[in-house]
């Protein structure tokens, strides 16, 4: 098992927004945790990636405790987080908001390759590398936000609500790049969605939270003929 | 002949205000702090120099030690005082404004303490070139002198380097992730604490630099009261506020427009006006263009 999870609680203030929540997800896989507004997926994600603090409980990567370790460590143990919301900096360009992403490792010439690396993944960043983020469309941010991730050398991939706010065939692409990208560079992905179908369709695992617990855990596949499932967050 | 001294003189004091309205930017787009103290940091910063005039008897070593000594101070206000601030009062109604007002109240210590060290007399430092006007022919002398030209040319020569710090170097852009959006830089692996207080230490030593420049290109005294340093402190303010406060090219915009404005006010109406100029100017930009003048209108996320 890569990442490992016991029993993390996270308090808003006084509200508790992940409840005792344990889970596993061995390493190349893509994990999708679905539920509604609210669950509590976002904060579970954010205590991963060290943008919250838990109140309890565990996180172990790759045999590491890394419960509570500021974000700015994680990523120089492989951990990168794309929060929610199209995570760009409007402020500056394509190129600097990828650059971003390889900056922490100090090596003009590892940032260049990644660079290269991300423009082939996604040819239409190349095309506006030199424009103000600002001006993309909303799928080109997703797929900057995503690229940054990538260009810091990512082995566990945290994504939270890729698909927000898109048009349904953009939606599409993202998640087949998502998938793709797991298996081409051996990833391990945490995605986060509302999009329960579509999240759940690329996914191996996937886990579903109701009010801060996870309620239920299975093959993606297999929540997918769940009737349970299917009733409450697949709407049929 | 006027009109081109009273440019000309505008240009230079507007040179100083943008290098005051730099530090303004650097610690506002860091912290989100307007800081007061940064007047008291630019007086203390003259104090340093002027121990390295009377030590070491130049004005050219004076001037990076005023510079490290003002970045040194400033870095040490902020990882001090601001932090245990931010962690302290970091909710509650007075939440978004104790920084501020703590500011405030270190401009006052600040200066009890500079009054306590070198007392509250009057200080020299002599201009290390002439402040005597270039002379055009035997009947016409310009204002314009020696010493401010020399100004200029070291203000430009900072604001180079300065640009190519912010736009050419990863520093610079860990400067500017940071100020935009601080959780999107910790998450590509940035010291945003670490940025931070670089922030203050860049505007320390701007400050620092305006702080001689100001004394020197006025008649070389200043002192813990100096009206000098209140024009720095109001006059570097607004021209950061004019300059809409997050943008080093608007500060750089509205201190040169400030200075020439100002200089202009006070030849051509009253010279009377030396305190309600750059108010009314202020106010002026704020009614006619309240996003500052290089400002764009789209909101921006927090």
């Amino acid at each position: 098992m890569s990442l490992n999870v016991s029993n993390l609680t996270v308090h808003h203030g006084a509200i508790c927004a992940v409840n005792q929540v344990s889970l596993a997800v061995p390493t190349g896989t893509l994990a999708a945790i679905i539920g509604s507004n609210g669950a509590g997926k976002t904060t579970l994600l954010r205590a991963l990636s060290g943008l919250n603090k838990p109140t309890s409980g565990v996180v172990n990567w790759m045999g590491e405790t890394i419960t509570g370790v500021k974000p700015e460590k994680l990523v120089r143990k492989g951990i990168s987080h794309v929060s929610e919301g199209k995570s760009v900096i409007p402020e500056l360009t394509v190129r600097e908001n990828l650059e971003l992403g390889a900056i922490w490792r100090k090596n003009s010439r590892e940032m260049k390759v990644s660079l290269d690396q991300v423009v082939t993944i996604f040819p239409r960043l190349g095309e506006r590398i030199s424009q103000r983020s600002d001006t993309l469309s909303g799928g080109e941010r997703q797929m900057l936000a995503i690229g940054r991730a990538i260009m810091s050398k990512p082995k566990l991939l945290l994504l939270d609500e890729p698909s927000l706010g898109l048009a349904p065939l953009v939606v599409e692409q993202i998640f087949q790049t998502i998938k793709d990208l797991t298996i081409q560079m051996g990833l391990t992905v945490v995605l986060v969605e509302q999009n329960a179908m579509g999240a759940l369709k690329i996914a191996n695992l996937g886990i579903v939270l109701n009010l801060g617990k996870v309620v239920a855990v299975d093959h993606a596949q297999a929540l997918i003929q769940d009737p349970a499932v299917r009733a409450a967050y697949l709407g049929y | 002949m006027q009109l081109l001294n009273t440019f000309l003189i505008g240009l230079t004091a507007g040179a100083i205000y943008a290098l005051m309205a730099i530090a303004f930017v650097l610690v506002w787009r860091s912290t989100r702090v307007v800081n007061f103290a940064q007047a008291g940091m630019a007086l203390l910063s003259t104090y340093f120099g002027y121990e390295a005039v009377s030590r070491l008897g130049s004005f050219w070593i004076a001037l990076p030690v005023a510079m490290i000594g003002g970045a040194l101070f400033a870095a040490l206000v902020e990882f001090t005082l601001m932090r245990l601030l931010v962690k302290h009062a970091s909710s509650g109604p007075i939440a978004g404004v104790a920084p501020i007002i703590a500011t405030l109240g270190l401009l006052g210590v600040i200066k009890s303490v500079v009054t306590m060290i070198w007392g509250g007399q009057d200080l020299v430092i002599v201009a290390p070139i002439s402040n005597n006007g270039f002379k055009i022919n035997e009947t016409t002398t310009l204002v314009f002198s020696p010493l401010k030209l020399f100004i200029l040319v070291v203000v430009l020569i900072l604001l180079i380097i300065l640009t190519i710090l912010f736009q050419k170097t990863n520093l610079g852009l860990a400067l500017r992730a940071s100020a935009h959006a601080p959780e999107i830089a910790r998450l590509s692996g940035i010291r945003v604490d670490a940025v931070r207080t670089l922030g203050w230490a860049l505007a320390g030593a701007a400050g620092a630099v305006a702080g001689l420049f100001q004394t020197v290109n006025g008649n070389g005294n200043f002192s813990p009261d100096s009206t000098e340093f209140s024009l720095l402190l109001v006059s570097g303010f607004i021209a950061a506020v004019i300059g809409g406060l997050d943008s080093l090219l608007g500060a750089v915009l509205g201190g040169l427009f400030l200075g020439i404005a100002i200089s202009f006010v006070l030849m051509y109406v009253s010279s009377g006006l030396f305190f309600i100029a750059p108010f009314v100017i202020l106010l002026l930009v704020l009614f006619l263009r309240p996003q500052g003048i290089i400002g764009v209108k789209v909101g921006r996320r927090a």
